[in-house]
């Protein structure tokens, strides 16, 4: 893939200072269209590198409890493809790299070209597409490498040797592992799959590699730093919405969980 | 060109539907469940073992009922049944259920899970679980457990554990999301027995192999008893398995019409309805690409019907296909519609059909009336009312 999008520069720039990047994942118009947008200001600000927007969609079958409420609120609130892309867009404009993680059939929705290329124009660098099989993905790689951003596909600790090479080999930007088998969501441990995952990837690609499903906190963060490109955090900023009393308060918890994730995915090597 | 066998290629494709959109998670458990139902297509033992639990089991073959009392408000026209509401536990449902519990132990899971609607499939699930030994949760919409509570006893006292879904509008389509997500975390020992001819490649076509025996059955047994082929063969279409059961023998009878009878609940036009191919567009729901019911967004819009088995906003791909080709028809049928048709079965004949069949049943009068007395309708009764007993008391206002 010869792109050169801002999370492409991430990793260079990551990869030079010997760290993990810190990504945060938020569905856009959670907690409101105006809420999302502060949290992305405080998460930029607290030190997250990357972000990636949400789609909201009324069948998450890969999420669990938590982001499937965040995402069921979110709709009550009216988002759809142009809350979705402002979002993006105010995420670029905090200079954060940023991308949008959707179930596949909104993009086949508005159209594959078409999304590809409002991903690009609103400064995004590329898409999470956690159920689009590569088997399925003719018409996306297309679009992709026409608007020159990223495909970022999600492998898991189940896929076989030889399907992890076809998946890796589509992949841009960064490698989506799985860290185990099961929905989004905080768990009280790592997963041993994780870091089977990762190294099982390196010996099929120099590609970063991020670590995403049930990174909550500084300790988590900085295990999986130790072996990861990326350390992807969603459910735990989530919750820190839901379980604040008031948006204020939910915006603190936000900015300091960053803060300690972001000093996590630092001082592990 | 017609034989769906011939145009479905390697990934579960049927023309531009099908396929496979799931978490990479689950890619693993699809290709075993294809190699293990490609390998027992061929192994004369399993499928002597299938063929013995029909003939001992379920009570195969169904028979057929010439319905003549009903034909004469259907313009005369010969209407013959294929008595799928006969076999145990009340549907069709039970040809899938028994297929894929043998699959289930020949991968050597413990666990089955199952989403339901009107419970029908739950109960199946549940029923095969307890017959083979093998664990059963059953995922269904809170909203549906109300509707439906005596098949949740019915599943409870077949030892499965029945989870209310209270996700989404807490109906079938949040039951499947349920259990995709119970499958994606436990994989290792469970196997995801779903009850319809959707969701990701093998199911639409692992699913319509286990219910074809429905047509190879009925086409035999019409031309036995009429000498010839019917002029038409009559389903209802919820997510399609019933209707592709009877409907693939005859895929080859370019002459035989295929009619799927959709759920048009208050009627297509007021956007409260379930009638995908009629009032859908393309895209992807629960792993496969078809008709769904949709917003400009891409989101799934809640469907609406009486009948709780027909209430989901999508339909399988080989439906969408039979359709795309012409060689399948799909009409909808009113909530009203499917009522009357269900009470004049009930009092022409004296067989209470499922709500869910008696939308085939008023597809049945409208295309007797358009065809006349010269003609003969298959239709597949896919299962008994007596789980309806209290919506149609309620419709009818019946007091219990």
């Amino acid at each position: 893939m010869s792109t050169n999008t801002a999370l492409d520069q991430l990793f260079v720039k990551t990869r030079a200072e010997n760290r993990a990047a810190l990504i945060a994942y938020i569905p856009a118009g959670f907690p409101s269209q105006a809420g999302c947008h502060k949290v992305i200001e405080a998460l930029a600000k607290a030190g997250v590198d990357a972000i990636e927007i949400g789609y909201p969609y009324s069948d998450p079958v890969m999420d669990g409890p938590t982001i499937q409420a965040a995402a069921t609120q979110a709709l009550e609130n009216g988002t759809g493809v142009t809350e979705v892309f402002a979002a993006l867009k105010h995420a670029t404009d905090q200079g954060v790299a940023a991308v949008v993680m959707t179930y596949w059939n909104p993009i086949e929705k508005y159209g594959a070209a078409k999304f590809a290329q409002a991903i690009a124009d609103n400064g995004g660098s590329g898409v999470i597409t956690p159920d689009l099989t590569i088997e399925e993905s003719d018409e996306w790689r297309v679009a992709v490498k026409n608007s020159s951003i990223n495909p970022i596909y999600v492998v898991a600790p189940s896929t076989k040797p030889e399907r992890l090479v076809k998946v890796t080999d589509q992949c841009g930007g960064f490698i989506y592992a799985a860290s185990l088998m099961g929905v989004t969501g905080a768990r009280s441990g790592i997963s041993s799959g994780a870091g089977e995952l990762v190294a099982r990837l390196r010996k099929v690609s120099d590609k970063p590699i991020s670590v995403g499903l049930g990174v909550s906190n500084r300790e988590q963060a900085k295990e999986v730093a130790t072996f990861a490109d990326g350390v992807i955090v969603g459910s735990a900023f989530i919750k820190a919405i839901q379980d604040a009393p008031d948006e204020e308060s939910g915006l603190a918890a936000v900015a300091h969980l960053a803060s300690e994730l972001a000093k996590g995915v630092r001082e592990a090597r | 060109m017609l034989d769906s066998k011939l145009v479905i290629d390697g990934l579960g494709h049927f023309g531009p539907y099908g396929g496979r959109f799931v978490p990479e998670a689950l890619i693993g458990a699809l290709e075993e469940l294809e190699a293990a139902h490609s390998s027992a297509l061929v192994d004369p033992i399993f499928q002597a073992e299938l063929t013995e639990l029909h003939r001992t089991y379920s009570g195969r073959p169904s028979i057929i009922t010439e319905a003549k009392r009903f034909a004469e408000h259907a313009g005369g026209a010969r209407i013959i049944l294929k008595r799928e509401d006969l076999n145990h536990t009340g549907s069709h449902k039970i040809n899938n259920v028994l297929g894929q519990a043998l699959l289930t132990k020949r991968m050597g899971k413990s666990r089955i899970i199952a989403e339901t609607g009107a419970g029908q499939h739950g109960v199946a699930s549940a029923t095969a679980a307890a017959l083979m030994g093998l664990e059963c949760v059953v995922y269904m919409g809170e909203e549906d457990t109300k509707r439906q509570s005596l098949n949740v006893a019915r599943m409870k006292l077949l030892g499965a554990q029945v989870v209310p879904v209270t996700s989404g509008s807490r109906t079938l389509k949040d039951a499947i999301n349920e259990a995709m997500r119970d499958w994606v975390t436990n994989v290792e020992n469970t196997h995801y027995l779903l009850g319809t001819v959707a969701g990701p490649h093998p199911f639409p076509t692992m699913v319509r192999d286990f219910h074809k025996i429905i047509g190879e059955e009925a086409r035999a047994q019409v031309i036995e008893l009429t000498g010839r082929l019917p002029d038409a063969v009559l389903a209802c279409v919820g997510g399609g398995s019933n209707a592709i059961g009877i409907f693939h023998d005859f895929i080859k009878d370019k002459d035989v019409r295929l009619i799927g009878l959709e759920a048009g609940g208050d009627g297509v036009e007021t956007g409260r309805h379930a009638a995908t191919i009629t009032g859908g567009t393309r895209g992807v729901l629960h792993g496969t690409r078809s008709y769904v019911l949709q917003d400009e967004n891409g989101q799934t819009v809640e469907s609406h019907s009486i009948s709780a088995g027909l209430d989901y906003p999508g339909v399988g791909p080989e439906h969408a296909y039979l359709h795309d080709i012409g060689r399948a028809e799909y009409r909808a049928i009113t909530d009203a519609q499917a009522m009357a048709a269900f009470a004049l079965l009930c009092k022409t004949e004296g067989i209470i059909p499922a709500i869910e069949t008696a939308h085939a049943l008023a597809g049945a009068l409208q295309v007797g009336n358009e065809l006349g007395p010269d003609a003969t309708l298959l239709i597949n009764l896919s299962g008994r009312g007596d789980k309806d007993v209290q919506t149609a008391a309620d419709y009818f206002g019946i007091p219990l």
